[in-house]
């Protein structure tokens, strides 16, 4: 398989990040930047990260079912993440949520149809002081209020 | 980025946060015009051992959540051992109610950075990783950026400011798992792994990445230590209390008027945090509860929460300062869906390893969850705490006891909260 210049140049400063012989290290990195660039962990994404890393493809496979970020399945374009934990339930993250599901008419780690945007409620993201929050992609949004998020959901509608 | 995300307060004593707001705060430039790398040539004309006893001296205690006397920690790394010594920097920052680390790294990058070289002085170590969450992709970024203006400038690398000392630190990016907060459930995911925690001992300290030795620490830690040695562990002693040395970054969050995080002397009275710092409660709303330092802490009523916000006293009210997330909770507050939520959190991050805290915690969720859709039972209420309590001390990691002790006082507290959700008998008979 073969990446964007800059991801290659990534992946080889991260294998030489760790010890001699413990390139192992760099599994779960290289496969969230990889999914980032090629929208899902896919089985040929598994066996190219063990081939790099220097163990087998189950060694790799197994780790994607524990990190809650690596997906099997493409995501939206813009993956829409609502925080629903204590500190954004206690100022509307929950109300936030349901929002989001009526504005996208998708429900919890869905897409839709045309594949623009996906939904997750999330837990804890660390902005808890500057709740509800959200995060879009990597875009962290605090202090979010529903007309807020509508706002944020319909300027990406018309970047595209 | 210079615009902060809440105003500062004119209480706060900003030691960490002193570079916060400030033009180019993250730049090195910006660093060494404000004492940047003065504490590090200071420990490199210092022993080891002088290194370690400073930090012993300062009462600094992590800031990760447990407050383990950071001194002791670091005295723990077998400084002679043949082998290599690595430096881990826990920015996991996962627990709800915590969102401090992100500052410490976003704002004043540096200031960490020469924390961890001083850590490499004592430990006599030369290599590093930061583990970053995976959700805060821009702080690795940062982190990158930071870290490359280090290296160019020769501040990390080889020969580092000419003192013959050699560093190299790395950021590692983690991919969504509280779990990975824990020490050792960080140490296999660095490895590679799943983030699982490990048996211990051995500690980390003795063998840690790699079976190496091992010192890992909280943002927070690090970026305490360069005041402590260019100040002297007094100055930092002296802000706190007895055993609870310096100030640290409090995240205050729920029904507060001025939520944000602020950075106040252990020993800060939690009322007047709430009240003058914060900004009191929207509305005019009485106080009814308060998460202390995360959503892991024994939950305090309103009654107990005149007390100066130090480990110790914490401790002494049966809760924890844990890592400085403090939730408020005024008297609309629905103590049930707390603790269905907090439920919901830990039941989704069990990694699964320990059956008590796995199954715990998705039994307990459940017979929350058949509650608050109100189809509660008169008996659930003391089965949530029997089970809870039989989660307790049962697991190889922290996360059972994160998720009973919360709700154990829940339970204990606000029991009166369950009462709506209970069907009556009769109710139930005629069903």
């Amino acid at each position: 398989m073969n990446f964007s210049p800059a991801l290659e140049e990534r992946f080889a400063k991260m294998l030489a990040a760790y010890p001699q012989g413990k390139q192992r290290s760099a599994v779960v990195p290289m496969l969230i930047y990889a999914q980032d660039e090629i929208g899902s962990i896919t089985p040929e994404l598994i066996d190219e990260v063990a081939k790099r890393c220097g163990v087998q493809p189950l060694q790799v496979d197994e780790v994607v079912g524990y990190y809650s970020m690596l997906h099997r399945r493409p995501l939206g374009k813009y993956h829409v993440q609502v925080c629903t934990n204590i500190s954004c339930m206690l100022v509307g993250g929950e109300e936030l949520y349901e929002h989001a599901k009526k504005k996208l008419g998708i429900g919890h780690k869905e897409a839709t149809a045309d594949g623009q945007f996906s939904l997750e409620e999330v837990e804890c993201i660390g902005a808890c002081s500057w709740a509800p929050a959200v995060e879009i992609n990597y875009d962290f949004h605090h202090f979010v209020t529903p007309e807020r998020l509508d706002q944020l959901i319909d300027e990406l509608k018309k970047a595209q | 980025m210079t615009a902060l995300y809440n105003e500062p307060s004119p209480l706060e004593t900003r030691i960490l946060s002193r570079r916060f707001g400030m033009p180019n705060s993250a730049s090195l430039d910006t660093y060494l015009a404000t004492d940047g790398f003065k504490a590090f040539l200071k420990a490199r004309e210092m022993k080891p051992e002088q290194i370690v006893d400073e930090v012993k001296a300062s009462a600094l205690r992590g800031r990760g959540g447990a407050g383990f006397p950071t001194g002791l920690k670091w005295s723990f790394v077998p400084r002679t051992s043949p082998k290599p010594k690595y430096i881990i920097v826990n920015a996991d920052e996962s627990e709800p109610g915590c969102c401090k680390d992100r500052l410490l790294m976003e704002y004043d990058p540096h200031q960490m950075i020469e924390g961890i070289l001083i850590a490499s002085l004592a430990v006599d170590a030369h290599a590093g990783y930061i583990y970053i969450r995976g959700e805060y992709r821009y702080l690795i970024e940062m982190m990158n950026r930071a870290i490359a203006e280090a290296y160019s400038k020769g501040y990390l690398g080889k020969n580092i400011a000419g003192t013959g000392w050699n560093f190299d630190l790395h950021t590692h990016s983690g991919a969504g798992a509280y779990e990975c907060g824990e020490e050792t459930a960080l140490l296999d995911s660095l490895e590679g792994k799943r983030g699982v925690p490990r048996m211990k001992p051995p500690f980390p300290a003795v063998a840690g990445a790699w079976a190496c030795p091992t010192l890992l620490n909280n943002v927070e830690t690090y970026s305490a230590i360069p005041f402590i040695i260019r100040e002297g562990a007094k100055a930092f002693a002296d802000l706190g209390t007895p055993k609870n040395g310096g100030t640290r970054l409090v995240c205050i969050s729920g029904h507060v008027n001025k939520p944000g995080v602020y950075e106040l002397p252990l020993g800060y009275p939690m009322l007047k945090s709430i009240y003058e710092i914060a900004g009191g409660i929207p509305g005019g709303r009485k106080l009814k509860a308060v998460v202390p330092g995360g959503s892991s802490c024994p939950i305090l009523k309103a009654d107990e929460c005149d007390i100066p916000m130090d480990y110790d006293n914490l401790a002494r009210v049966g809760s924890m300062l844990g890592a400085g997330g403090m939730v408020v909770m005024d008297e609309t507050t629905d103590m049930a869906r707390v603790a269905l939520r907090i439920m919901r959190f830990y039941a989704h991050e069990s990694c699964g390893w320990c059956i008590p805290c796995r199954e715990g915690t998705t039994w307990l969720r459940k017979i929350l969850q058949r509650m608050v859709e109100g189809n509660g039972r008169r008996e659930d209420v003391a089965l949530l705490g029997e089970l809870s309590k039989n989660m307790l001390g049962r697991t190889f990691c922290a996360l059972g006891d994160a998720a009973a002790m919360p709700t154990i006082s829940i339970v204990e507290k606000f029991a009166d909260d369950f009462d709506k959700y209970i069907v009556p008998e009769t109710v139930m008979a005629n069903a």
